[in-house]
């Protein structure tokens, strides 16, 4: 009976791959994990469609990083439907003005245009709204009610939803959970290895395994990847250590400025202890460290060189690809919070554990309301996440495309066609979906001129890691620049398009 | 004898000039007088308000500045002494000429944002060849996180980019010397150093400014190389102003305020250029 019941279950580990196989997948090898997804936007409807003669421009983001899927799904789409699709990749920081250009311009040389979620204010003049038989889509159904908000401004949708995005904690679960390691941490230094649960705990672990090889390869390890080189998406990473400190949920109006005077918190103590936090950071970072950008951190702790990181999805997912060497050895956690949090009213610090997740939203994508092609253009991005593209996608790191539909959080998506370790697959699934349920958490900013006000924060911490100011006097640099950006914009206009904002962070939408 | 059809002929290479020079000049001083912005397109007109900011309130602009100079000017002399002395080497009789004038000019053949991103893959602190070497000898310096060091680098990048040029110019030059000079040294019994300081280098003098002065016009456009090698970092240690402005403008989309500071920035370069020339012919054509 034994030897039957194994026969069977052989049989069907064997054969499970083709059991999903199907003329498509066939064809397109990239799906051969589930096969063609039923759909309105599958392969088996994609190719009812006839766009021959017709060409899509698209502009994306370099390769690989949503560069490739982009190239990959315009191919098959070439394929599908005799369209002819031009891809053109440009650097992540020049997304928004290789769009904006040809739109104030009153050009679209593009039909596509790929950019962060958070250029929406600046973008959606120029962006034709999804139209209704997609919104109507089970699949766009399926997406989760907080990256629908991020994809609309006022109620309509600009943005074809493709990805979501969220900083999270990821480290190194054969270490931090080895008991030998733990007994090793406790004995040289008193204190319980775990998964840290404030940015103080992440900095004494990090400095502790770093420069030392803790995993037997023969090489040096480090404690943490992060996203430090200026203008390379490091705002993000520095309003992921901000949130502990400086979001309070007991003082809703506003995390980086308070709405009703648009004055900036940037330069409080809860943003300077983060900033203090983040330069004591620069100890424990691989060399070379503070110029890594989003590329570099995915390869470091995606290829085992450090104990944590902490940006998005993709080092994680780097980390848990087969060819990885660290494949089932890492972990996902809530960002860590921290044991005081700065309250902006009272101007005072609360001693009391706060932690906020902070939904850095991610690539957005939209169709230019001038295109000559928009049917086929939002044929080709509702092709570009059906269910068989997307599955595929979530399981290579360096594509870039995260969960963001209800249905992404199944863990036994990832530990059936993925290979994954349940409990990880487990951790992980639980670590994003909290995020969703989070009453305390964090969206970028949406105002007009975003580029303006980020890239004053990556100018001023960029100053305080290189140790050219101090963190105070770094951010009150940031600070004066805010208020001068707000003046020039416009405080009104800034206001009310932080205030829709605001609102989703109080809960209020 | 009426001319005036002469004027007829002249109308192509006069429009060409207005299309290509005089348009784009006028175009951005009009933008410069404009606030157009990401959320406000348009040539409005605001005055001298942008001029008045980078006067006033833009120290990031003058420190980027004055870094440019040390960077632009520290990378011509030494392209100029090494191209020299390369030129110097390859104009003599040695074997093997041919193949070492062609090799030298290789690196100004290749792409220059290729190769810094070759080079950036070099410096990588951690996983580059260039400290993975360097360890052997117990060190491991900083070169791209360092705000010192880091400034040298992007040196040896656009100096191993760039010499060639000045090779090609120099040698070039070499080449035109007449032959009555050496041979009259030659006859007095020169030694080398003696030929070099007083027959070769005084001839070379004319050739020599002219060098300079495109090097140096050319390495005040320094981007490439630190857009892919530092992104102006680590702080703004690497930051030059055609990177700065670079980030107001596409960047930050603050385009009439990135046109002020092209403006200005061209006319700081004319003036300072001008005097750098009139500087050198004095010294080194002692008029």
């Amino acid at each position: 009976m034994k030897t039957c019941l194994t026969a069977i279950i052989s049989s069907l580990m064997i054969f499970s791959p083709m059991a999903y196989a199907d003329k498509w997948s066939d064809q397109f090898p990239h799906i051969k994990a589930t096969g063609d997804i039923p759909g309105d936007c599958s392969y088996e409807k994609m190719s009812k469609k006839n766009y021959k003669g017709k060409t899509l421009k698209i502009n994306t983001h370099a390769i690989p990083v949503m560069g490739e899927p982009t190239a990959l799904h315009a191919e098959q789409f070439e394929k599908l439907t005799g369209a002819k699709v031009e891809v053109t990749h440009t650097p992540a920081g020049d997304l928004y003005s290789k769009a904006m250009v040809p739109f104030q311009a009153g050009q679209a040389p593009y039909d596509v245009v790929f950019g962060f979620s958070n250029f929406i204010n600046d973008w959606k003049r120029y962006l034709a709204p999804v139209p209704k038989k997609y919104m109507n889509s089970p699949e766009m159904k399926d997406v989760t009610k907080s990256h629908m908000g991020v994809s609309s401004w006022d109620g309509t949708m600009y943005q074809y939803p493709v990805d979501g995005d969220r900083h999270y904690l990821k480290y190194r679960k054969d270490v931090i959970d080895n008991p030998e390691m733990q007994k090793k941490y406790k004995a040289d230094t008193g204190k319980e290895l775990k998964v840290p649960t404030t940015w103080k705990e992440y900095g004494e672990m990090a400095k502790y395994f770093n420069g030392w090889d803790w995993d037997g390869d023969g090489e040096k390890e480090y404690g943490s990847a992060e996203v430090m080189k200026k203008d390379d998406l490091m705002f993000a990473a520095f309003f992921s250590r901000s949130v502990a400190y400086a979001k309070n949920p007991r003082t809703p109006g506003g995390f980086f400025f308070d709405l009703e005077t648009m004055k900036p918190n940037i330069n409080n103590p809860g943003f300077v202890e983060a900033l203090t936090d983040w330069v004591e950071a620069t100890k424990y970072v691989p060399p070379g460290g503070t110029n890594f950008g989003l590329g570099d951190e995915i390869g470091s702790f995606g290829g085992g060189q450090t104990l944590f990181s902490f940006s998005w999805d993709d080092a994680f997912i780097a980390a848990m690809q087969d060819d990885s060497p660290i494949k089932n050895k890492v972990g996902a956690a809530p960002l860590p919070g921290a044991n005081k949090v700065w309250n902006r009213v009272s101007n005072s610090w609360e001693n009391q554990y706060n932690q906020a997740p902070y939904i850095v939203w991610g690539w957005a994508v939209g169709v230019a309301k001038k295109s000559k092609v928009k049917d086929m253009a939002f044929d080709y991005l509702c092709f570009f996440s059906n269910g068989a593209n997307h599955q595929a996608d979530l399981a290579i790191g360096r594509f870039g495309v995260n969960p963001f539909k209800n249905s992404d959080f199944d863990p036994n998506i990832y530990i059936n066609s993925m290979g994954w370790d349940p409990e990880i697959a487990n951790s992980y699934t639980k670590t994003l979906l909290d995020m969703e349920k989070s009453n305390n958490r964090v969206f970028p900013l949406r105002v007009p001129g975003v580029f303006e006000f980020t890239s004053a924060v990556a100018t001023g911490t960029s100053k305080a890691l290189a140790g050219q100011l101090s963190p105070q006097e770094a951010l009150d640099e940031v600070a004066k620049e805010w208020e001068a950006i707000v003046s020039r914009v416009g405080k009104k206009a800034v206001q009310d398009a932080y205030a829709v904002g605001v609102k989703m962070e109080d809960n209020k939408l | 004898m009426n001319f005036n059809h002469k004027y007829f002929f002249l109308f192509p290479g006069l429009f060409v000039l207005i299309g290509i020079l005089i348009f784009p000049i006028i175009f951005v001083v009009r933008l410069s007088l404009s606030g157009w912005n990401s959320y406000n397109p348009g040539l409005d007109y605001i005055g001298l308000e942008n001029y008045i900011r980078l006067f006033t309130d833009d120290p990031r602009f003058w420190e980027s500045f004055f870094r440019l100079s040390f960077l632009s000017v520290t990378t011509v002399i030494l392209q100029y002494v090494i191209g020299f002395a390369l030129a110097h080497m390859v104009w003599k009789d040695i074997k093997f000429k041919r193949f070492f004038r062609v090799l030298f000019l290789v690196p100004m053949m290749t792409t220059p944002v290729i190769m810094t991103v070759i080079w950036r893959t070099f410096f990588h602190e951690s996983l580059g060849p260039v400290n993975d070497i360097l360890s052997v000898f117990g060190v491991a310096p900083k070169w791209l996180t360092d705000p010192v060091i880091a400034k040298f680098t992007v040196i040896i990048v656009e100096v191993w980019q760039w010499t060639p040029f000045m090779f090609l110019l120099l040698l070039a030059g070499l080449l035109s010397l007449p032959k009555e000079p050496f041979l009259a040294a030659a006859i007095d019994g020169a030694s080398p150093v003696r030929k070099f300081i007083y027959v070769t280098f005084p001839l070379m003098a004319p050739i020599s400014i002219g060098a300079i002065i495109i090097r140096l016009i050319e390495a005040s456009k320094i981007m490439d190389t630190v857009y892919v090698l530092t992104s102006g970092g680590p702080g703004t240690s690497t930051e030059t102003s055609s990177f700065y402005i670079f980030i107001k403008g596409l960047r930050e989309f603050q385009m009439g305020y990135a046109a002020s500071m092209s403006f200005t920035y061209l006319i700081i370069m004319i003036i300072s250029l001008t005097i750098i020339a009139k500087v050198l012919t004095k010294v080194l054509l002692k008029e």
